[in-house]
């Protein structure tokens, strides 16, 4: 660019500049000498025909200047005058759009760190994970996963991972870790590096369990090996299985979910140490968590799809039992394919739809306080129009002024939201889970701040534009700034009516929410969680073998109704609304050909004690309890819930002594019945078929133990829990145990309703401000401008009622009109949330009531001040004031 | 006629039209390069001292025409043996001046019809 070194350059010219006048004096002063006169007096003479040397030389200096750059610095310097005089006026502008930016920066920085940022890994553009058929199954069984890394000519590499949890011993106190079991290839295929030691490569892989290695992540290494660099080589114990530490992935590195980050990794042909299951070479059991790979450059998606697909095909063909859906489609990695995705996507759209409604009321709230600002400032404005300057100049200042407050609201609202989304990122809400949420701003976060920074001072900045050029300096200024019309609609009335309505609806989507949170807190879950606790333990993580299992579990059971207070033990394989259940295709007794496609229904399974649904609290309906006579060496029995008993079994009378088949051909008495309940960690789910196996009939090593005390939990769960503990440790000191109430465990189920709720909370008081200012701002404008003639209304007697008609009786119509279209758009809206939020409905009567009585109230607070200034107008003080 | 609200037509051109000073240098220049103090004796004297301009006015005209490049400057000596900055005249400010000649023509011709033929050069109560 040009003016780069002419900057530099300036400093010669200027240079060149007095010299060459100094020079020119000089010469004019030698010549009058040589004409006869005295030094000093040919000196004065030469100045004096120079004229005002230093005014000129500035002008001289002025024409290598960049005049708009030093105007617009000047602009600024005078805008920045002009806000120092209105401290009150530029604090809440700045606080306004401090909050309304900042909501949409945190809004945008959380969409951002989930759906259009790439998983960070190298190349992260480019990774695709699998979904199998219509259904998307993202989970594959390890044998289809060979066939597909083998035969397909789509991707570079194709790795597979899967979640495990397991006990491990480093010699000290068990604990409880989580990882990714993953394929040989995983590190190459993503492209990973080690920081110390090496990571797993495919020459690890020979066979079921040939590979006992640990890559420790970064982070486990930090806090657990205390950065321990001699920990490569070491050997520890998983599920009392020893394992070689070999090495430490990345630092930035925290797998390939989001939400989730692992402990460490281990090799996949190994997870049958860890979860106790021989299915590596089972091609119906789908346990592994995801493929994922790079796809290939050139590549589409949808060709990539034809290639997998055609594959499936084979795979169908070839194992018509077990492979019965042979289309394939890519999906994003990080969410679990379509799994959480599309609710939590549609979720925070939403979210910046309504942060986005905030920022526009901002705006608007804002646009009529600059357009309020800019009538008063009427006679400045017309004073120096009078005097010759532009209107674009004018216009370009009060630019200025927008813009510098949007900046400065939009820095605050940026620092603030990225302390909260630091927060956020190293947010642990589940205990039991280690969680990464990285929403952690990078520069598309901060240009989005900018832009809207930018844009909103524009979108305020323009409010005032065509007031200042319909402005005659003559008559303002012959007239004063109070001669305005009254009684006609003015763009300041319809942002206000606009911002009371966008208000309106984020106070009662809000409310909604709240309550259908607080309803849903009431709900029958088909289950009691007050005054219970959990006790998950894995035998398999402290080595019991297969047989020794059950024999164990009743021993622990036996021990934890020892414990004085309880007053039912019961075990479950994975408690209802826990994340992870267990589900499976049952189909009618009539049915023979067992696929997949003639199944009945997927069925949630349950293992279970005999004593579970006592501790649980779920009421059986009909038929009996199981118990432990129900063994191996008796029939198959289950007991079921009502909406199985309906839709497998055809009704729920005859449900009892019916039978139906899993899909190895058991068959299976049904034995019991009971309640409905929720299941899945989604409080909205539709009724879902349930059945209850004894866990002696089919043994599960990972359980939770449901203890259900006979008083008062919530008081002191920190005993029961020390009482658990120690019986516990009386059995098997090398078991780690996680403890939780019931209670705290269902705040995962409650986390999406929890999360979704105090969102819409903080919107609704942010809206609820934005309305409270706006109509401020309003009404004390209307009587500030109009103080004089509520003065010669009460000078003539009017009553305190009509004053305060006049004054505020226009303030009020528009709230009502705002409100009333706020509150219908408001319901209307919340149809959507009903989807996110359980139990979540407009048609509450309190729900109206509370908003209607929310915006009367905004409306009575913030007409307060002004009202009570009309009231005390003092007649005589003002007409003596002009 | 819009005129430019330019720094330098308030002292140099109290008695001028803005570009006229500009003209007037690229005219002496076209003729001989000048230093500063030598250009504003010539055009003094080739006025007859009709024109009073402020001597310290030219340099900010000056500084104008070296930005825009029709004029190049050099430090050297005179012919009095004093150290000058000498002024001459660019290829570009050679042209310039031939339009600004022929349009300040043009304008002096249709001054001098709208006003009479007795009374030639009241022009500026029209300009600023």
């Amino acid at each position: 660019m040009n003016w780069i070194p002419s900057i530099f350059r300036r400093d010669k010219l200027y240079g060149d500049l007095s010299e060459e006048i100094r020079l020119h004096i000089e010469e004019r002063a030698e010549q009058l000498i040589g004409e006869g006169l005295s030094r000093e007096e040919a000196e004065r003479q030469a100045r004096l025909a120079f004229g005002n040397r230093t005014l000129l030389e500035e002008r001289s200096r002025e024409v290598w200047q960049w005049p708009t750059l030093e105007s617009i610095w000047a602009d600024l310097r005078f805008a920045l005058r002009q806000l120092r005089r209105s401290p009150g006026f530029v604090f809440v502008a700045i606080v306004t759009l401090a909050l309304a930016i900042g909501a949409n920066a945190v809004v945008f920085a959380v969409l951002n760190g989930l759906f259009l940022r790439p998983l960070n890994v190298p190349q992260g553009q480019s990774l695709y994970s699998l979904q199998r058929g219509n259904e998307k199954y993202i989970v594959q069984s390890y044998p289809d996963y060979l066939d597909l890394r083998d035969r397909n000519r789509s991707f570079n590499g194709l790795a597979a991972y899967t979640i495990v949890q397991a006990g491990m011993d480093t010699g000290k106190d068990p604990s409880h870790v989580w990882l990714y079991g993953v394929s040989g290839n995983y590190f190459d295929v993503l492209g990973i590096h080690p920081y110390l030691g090496r990571l797993i490569q495919p020459a690890d892989e020979r066979g079921p369990g040939s590979a006992p290695y640990i890559v420790l992540t970064w982070a486990y290494w930090h806090s657990h090996f205390q950065d321990d660099r001699n920990v490569v080589g070491r050997t520890v114990r998983l599920n009392k299985h020893p394992f070689t530490i070999i090495g430490v992935s990345q630092p930035q590195f925290h797998g390939t979910l989001l939400f989730f980050s692992p402990d460490f990794f281990v090799p996949i042909v190994n997870q049958e140490q860890l979860t106790g299951w021989a299915d590596l070479n089972a091609r119906g059991s789908r346990w592994v968590f995801e493929l994922l790979g790079h796809l290939k450059p050139g590549l589409t998606p949808a060709q990539a799809s034809a290639d997998l697909s055609s594959i499936g095909s084979y795979m169908k063909a070839a194992y018509p039992k077990e492979d019965d859906q042979s289309s394939f489609t890519l999906v994003r990695p990080g969410l679990h394919g379509d799994f959480f995705a599309p609710a939590i996507r549609a979720f925070l759209v939403g979210l910046m739809l309504l942060a986005g409604l905030i920022l526009v009321a901002a705006c608007a709230n804002l646009g009529s306080l600059f357009a309020a600002r800019a009538a008063d400032r009427g006679r400045e404005v017309a004073l120096r129009l009078a005097l010759g300057s532009s209107r674009t100049r004018i216009l370009r200042q009060l630019f200025t002024e927008a813009v510098l407050i949007s900046l400065l609201g939009g820095a605050a609202g940026l620092v603030g939201s990225v302390a909260l989304l630091h927060r956020l990122s190293v947010w642990q809400p589940f205990p039991q889970f280690p969680m990464n949420i990285p929403v952690n701003p990078d520069a598309n976060v901060y240009w989005v701040a900018l832009l809207l920074s930018l844009a909103s001072g524009f979108l305020f900045g323009i409010v005032p534009v065509h007031q200042v050029l319909q402005s005659n300096p003559y008559e303002i200024v012959k007239a004063g700034s109070a001669g305005r019309l009254r009684g006609r609609i003015t763009v300041r009335d319809i942002l206000l009516v606009v911002q009371i309505a966008i208000c309106a609806v984020l106070v009662t989507s809000s409310m909604v929410a709240v309550r259908g949170l607080a309803r849903s807190m009431h709900t029958n879950f088909g289950f009691e969680p007050q005054n219970a606790m959990l006790v998950n333990t894995d035998l398999g993580m402290a080595g019991y073998s297969e047989d020794k299992v059950p024999a164990m579990q009743r021993r622990m059971i036996d021990a934890m109704k020892s414990i004085p207070g309880v007053s039912s033990v019961g075990l479950v394989d994975s408690p209802p609304m826990h994340m992870g259940w267990g589900l499976s295709d049952v189909f009618t007794d009539k049915t023979t050909e067992l696929k997949p496609s003639n199944a009945a229904a997927e069925a949630i399974l349950f293992k279970i004690s005999p004593d579970y649904f006592r501790a649980a609290g779920t009421a059986l309906l009909a038929g009996r309890n199981l118990s432990w006579r129900d063994g191996m060496d008796v029939p198959r029995i289950a007991v079921v819930n009502r909406e199985f008993a309906n839709r497998i079994l055809g009704s729920v009378n005859n449900a009892i002594g019916g039978h139906y088949k899993m899909p190895d051909g058991t068959r299976i008495e049904v034995v019991g019945l009971v309640e409905d309940g929720k299941y899945t960690a989604n409080l909205a789910e539709k009724p879902q078929p349930a059945m209850f196996m004894p866990i002696l009939q089919m043994p599960a090593s990972d359980t939770w133990l449901v203890l259900r005390a006979n008083r008062e939990l919530g008081r002191d769960p920190q005993q029961l829990a020390a009482a658990v503990r120690g019986k516990l440790r009386d059995l098997d000191s090398g078991l780690p145990a996680f403890l939780q109430t019931w209670s705290e465990e269902m705040n995962g189920a409650l986390f999406p309703s929890r999360m979704a709720t105090m969102s819409l909370g903080v919107l609704g008081v942010l809206g609820a401000m934005l309305s409270i200012t706006g109509i401020f701002g309003m009404a004390a404008y209307s009587v500030s401008k109009r103080l004089r003639e509520l003065g010669i209304r009460m000078a003539l007697g009017a009553q305190r009622r009509e004053v305060l008609q006049a004054a505020l009786g226009r303030a009020f119509k528009l709230l009502a009109l705002g409100s009333a279209a706020g509150l219908l758009l408001g319901l209307l809206a919340t149809r959507l949330l009903a989807f996110i939020v359980y139990q979540a409905t407009p048609r509450d009567p309190l729900v109206l009531a509370g908003a209607v009585l929310a915006m009367v109230l905004l409306g009575l607070v913030a007409t307060w001040i002004p009202a009570q200034r009309a009231l005390s107008v003092d007649p005589l003080i003002l007409l003596r004031e002009e | 006629m819009p005129v430019e609200n330019k720094p330098m037509t308030k002292t140099a051109s109290r008695d001028l039209f803005p570009g006229a000073l500009e003209m007037m240098i690229l005219e002496s220049l076209r003729r001989q390069p000048a230093h500063g103090y030598a250009l504003v004796q010539h055009i003094q004297q080739r006025s007859n001292n009709l024109l009073q301009v402020e001597e310290g006015s030219l340099y900010p005209a000056l500084q104008r025409l070296l930005k825009a490049k029709l004029v190049k400057a050099e430090w050297g000596v005179s012919a009095t043996n004093r150290r000058v900055r000498t002024y001459q005249i660019t290829a570009s400010g050679l042209r310039r001046l031939e339009q600004q000649i022929s349009s300040f023509e043009r304008m002096f011709e249709g001054i001098a019809l709208v006003l009479n033929p007795v009374n030639p050069l009241p022009a500026r109560r029209n300009l600023q």
